[in-house]
């Protein structure tokens, strides 16, 4: 750096107040921190609900099948319910690794690299999760009636 | 008495532990909801498909599996909530460690409720 006449017009006034030095990043760690924490107790109401409804009632693990999620994705409400699960769980979980990548991976590119992963597996995820949900047929025409849902046959 | 090694953050007990099994379990049920995503993708494919991926959830091996990922979606859940009210409570911090205890009680509640008719489900269950 030179040290011309230049920098020496820059100095601040000796009365100017001390002011701290002004980011320019934004909020953007501090929104995160937010959002893990309301996520979280949303998370947990989602998810609970999701682990009894499919592993606690009737025969649990073992009621689940393609008509099951046909009769379950039928419904909007569970349409819903699983859309946000989806959505909530893979942007914390995301934001949850990112905070781990960058805690222990110390060499820029060995970061951005594990960064880049991570960002791939979230748009994949969501993308067909999102799509799946939406386009699921619980009564494909050319599939045997015995393994769908009751009401495709009424 | 032994004291921690110079240059460290870690502070060992109940603080430094309940963090590195919020972080381990994250990491767990992240992976697993990778996976999760993609075999009920399968539902797109063929009801024969998505049957035959589903069936290899309704083994044993898997059974236990599962156990083990409610186990940590349990544990990350309660203490999440801990988390908050350290963060939110005006006396969560004072009252920190007591909290996990509280955590881990309500983990074993919650197992002692989930795991018997889990694992009747997963040994007698099946079609």
């Amino acid at each position: 750096m030179a040290h011309g006449t230049a920098a020496v017009a820059k100095l601040d006034s000796p009365r100017s107040p001390y002011a701290r030095r002004k980011t320019t990043r934004g909020n953007y760690e501090l929104y995160s921190w937010v959002f893990m924490r309301a996520s979280g107790v949303v998370l947990l109401v989602l998810i609970f609900g999701h682990l009894f409804v499919n592993l606690m009632v009737g025969e649990g693990v073992h009621a689940i099948d393609f008509a099951f999620v046909g009769g379950k994705w039928s419904n909007p409400m569970w349409q819903v319910w699983d859309l946000l699960m989806l959505w909530l769980a893979m942007i914390h979980g995301t934001n949850g690794v990112r905070t781990i990548i960058n805690d222990y991976a110390t060499r820029d590119l060995t970061r951005g690299i594990l960064k880049g992963l991570l960002l791939l597996a979230f748009t994949v995820v969501v993308v067909l999760g999102t799509l799946v949900i939406f386009t699921f047929d619980a009564c494909p025409a050319d599939a045997p009636a015995e393994l769908l849902a009751s009401f495709c046959t009424a | 008495m032994p004291t921690a090694p110079a240059g460290t953050l870690y502070r060992g007990r109940e603080g430094m532990w309940s963090w590195v099994a919020h972080r381990v379990t994250g990491v767990l049920i992240f992976f697993f909801l990778l996976v999760h995503v993609l075999d009920t993708a399968l539902v797109r494919v063929s009801p024969e498909a998505y049957n035959a991926a589903i069936g290899t959830y309704q083994t044993p091996i898997m059974g236990l599996g599962e156990a083990g990922l409610v186990a940590a979606i349990v544990f990350h859940a309660f203490n999440g909530i801990r988390i908050l009210l350290v963060d939110f409570w005006a006396k969560g911090p004072k009252y920190q460690k007591t909290m996990l205890w509280v955590v881990v009680g309500l983990f074993v509640v919650t197992m002692a409720g989930f795991l018997p008719r889990h694992l009747i489900n997963v040994f007698t269950g099946g079609h």
